[in-house]
């Protein structure tokens, strides 16, 4: 399984590399989004403000849906679907591997857009930098969540805007605990019980995946 | 390979495949034999292509029965007979932004085959000089090359091609009968679905004519 995984991972990741379609494309939509946010808290509120985590989260939402749906037209071709279905790959270690490419890239994309909120929304450097573990952690349990329901949508088959109706259920909690805890360390506050939330559901869609993937596939 | 030599690689009985309730394979009865090259023609809507994928195991039987390669089509490991055969669509069946040797490693790394045998393949099939080009950038007949390099580095036991001398020059159709023709003294069975009869006189299929997913006609 995990073999698998490294492999899938390696080749999303190639993809990425060589099509640049995050790059390109996904990260000017996520720089444009932070600065109508910016633009929109106004220089007056610039600073002081409690909106800077939430929205950060809501433009990395918008951004990982598109990098969910990115990830999964990957595969959607149908000739490269059947081709890839005859290598009889454990589903469970494609699961991981897709999930850990977008964790990956998430990951990046997220870092430059926090880099982005501190100079557009004015978020505090130092909380920001605080904040960082807290982001990688909730990132992460989004990649999870978005490989799985990026299948569950129609593995890039599907109409796009079934995944944001599908996955927003799960994705709500996520965004919401990485927000609090984002905001308690910036402005003060417990944020233990966020981690734990964001831990949990991480561990919890890793293994919902691993179980699931292959009925999600042949589905 | 896991089949005897005298036991057929395929056997259909009566093979139905619904999708969404519309039977696109409607009783099919049909048994290969190992090494054998059998040309499934047909008028399109068939049921060429379901046929190809019912052998692949990527359509499920809906009634009847099915063996391929010594696997259940009903009660069988579907995933594990996908490993055994090898499968060559009409469309694009690689991941364009991979280069064609990157494709090739990847398939092999994924069946832990040695990637030591890519560049033999490459220069079996004449792609050696596009190892490193981006799939997206050859063209058809490359592409169907690439295709044919994936199975030859999979070795399958039952080589599924699906139209595969579409888009083909005369040179590409000869190097496809010829490299079909090895593959099946070597002892692999060939189905392949096509619109026009071989024409190289060196092979000799069974033709399966397919009409409103029935075998109407069956000429060795």
């Amino acid at each position: 399984m995990i073999r698998i995984a490294l492999l899938v991972a390696a080749k999303d990741l190639r993809i990425e590399r060589r099509s640049r379609v995050l790059l390109w494309q996904v990260l000017p939509f996520g720089v444009m989004a932070l600065v109508l946010a910016g633009l929109a808290l106004g220089p007056q509120h610039a600073g002081h403000s409690s909106a800077g985590p939430g929205l950060f989260y809501l433009v990395m939402l918008l951004v990982a849906l598109l990098m969910i749906n990115r990830s999964q037209s990957i595969e959607s071709s149908p000739g490269t679907k059947a081709s890839v279905a005859t290598l009889g790959l454990d589903p469970a270690g494609v699961f991981l591997g897709k999930a850990l490419a977008l964790m990956v890239e998430l990951w990046l994309m997220g870092i430059v857009l926090l880099g982005g909120s501190v100079l557009l929304l004015h978020t505090a450097l130092r909380g920001t930098l605080s904040a960082l573990p807290s982001v990688l952690v909730t990132l992460a349990a989004l990649a999870a969540a978005g490989a799985l329901y990026g299948a569950l949508s129609g593995g890039g088959q599907g109409p796009a805007t079934l995944l944001p109706v599908l996955s927003f259920p799960a994705f709500a909690p996520l965004l919401i605990a990485g927000e609090r805890s984002f905001s308690a360390t910036l402005h003060g506050g417990t944020i233990w019980q966020w981690w734990v939330i964001s831990l949990v559901a991480l561990a919890a869609y890793v293994g919902v995946g691993i179980l699931l993937y292959g009925v999600l596939e042949e589905s | 390979m896991s089949t005897s030599s005298s036991s057929p690689v395929v056997a259909l009985r009566d093979a139905v495949v619904l999708v969404s309730g519309f039977p696109l394979l409607s009783g099919v009865n049909l048994e290969l034999e190992p090494g054998s090259l059998s040309v499934v023609t047909g008028a399109n809507g068939a049921g060429k292509t379901s046929l190809l994928r019912l052998l692949g195991g990527l359509l499920a039987l809906s009634s009847g029965s099915g063996m391929v390669s010594a696997i259940d089509l009903r009660t069988g490991d579907l995933r594990e007979l996908r490993r055994r055969v090898g499968w060559l669509g009409h469309e694009g069946s690689f991941y364009d932004d991979l280069s064609t040797q990157e494709n090739l490693v990847f398939a092999a790394k994924a069946l832990e085959r040695p990637i030591t045998e890519i560049p033999s393949v490459l220069e079996r099939v004449g792609l050696a000089r596009r190892a490193s080009t981006p799939t997206r950038q050859l063209s058809a007949g490359q592409r169907r090359r690439l295709g044919l390099a994936w199975l030859l580095l999979r070795r399958p036991e039952l080589w599924l091609l699906d139209e595969p001398y579409a888009s083909l020059d005369d040179e590409g159709r000869m190097f496809f009968d010829q490299l079909i023709g090895d593959v099946v003294e070597a002892g692999a069975t060939v189905v392949l679905s096509a619109h026009d009869p071989l024409r190289s006189s060196a092979l000799r299929p069974r033709t399966l004519t397919l009409a409103g997913g029935l075998v109407v006609e069956d000429r060795s």
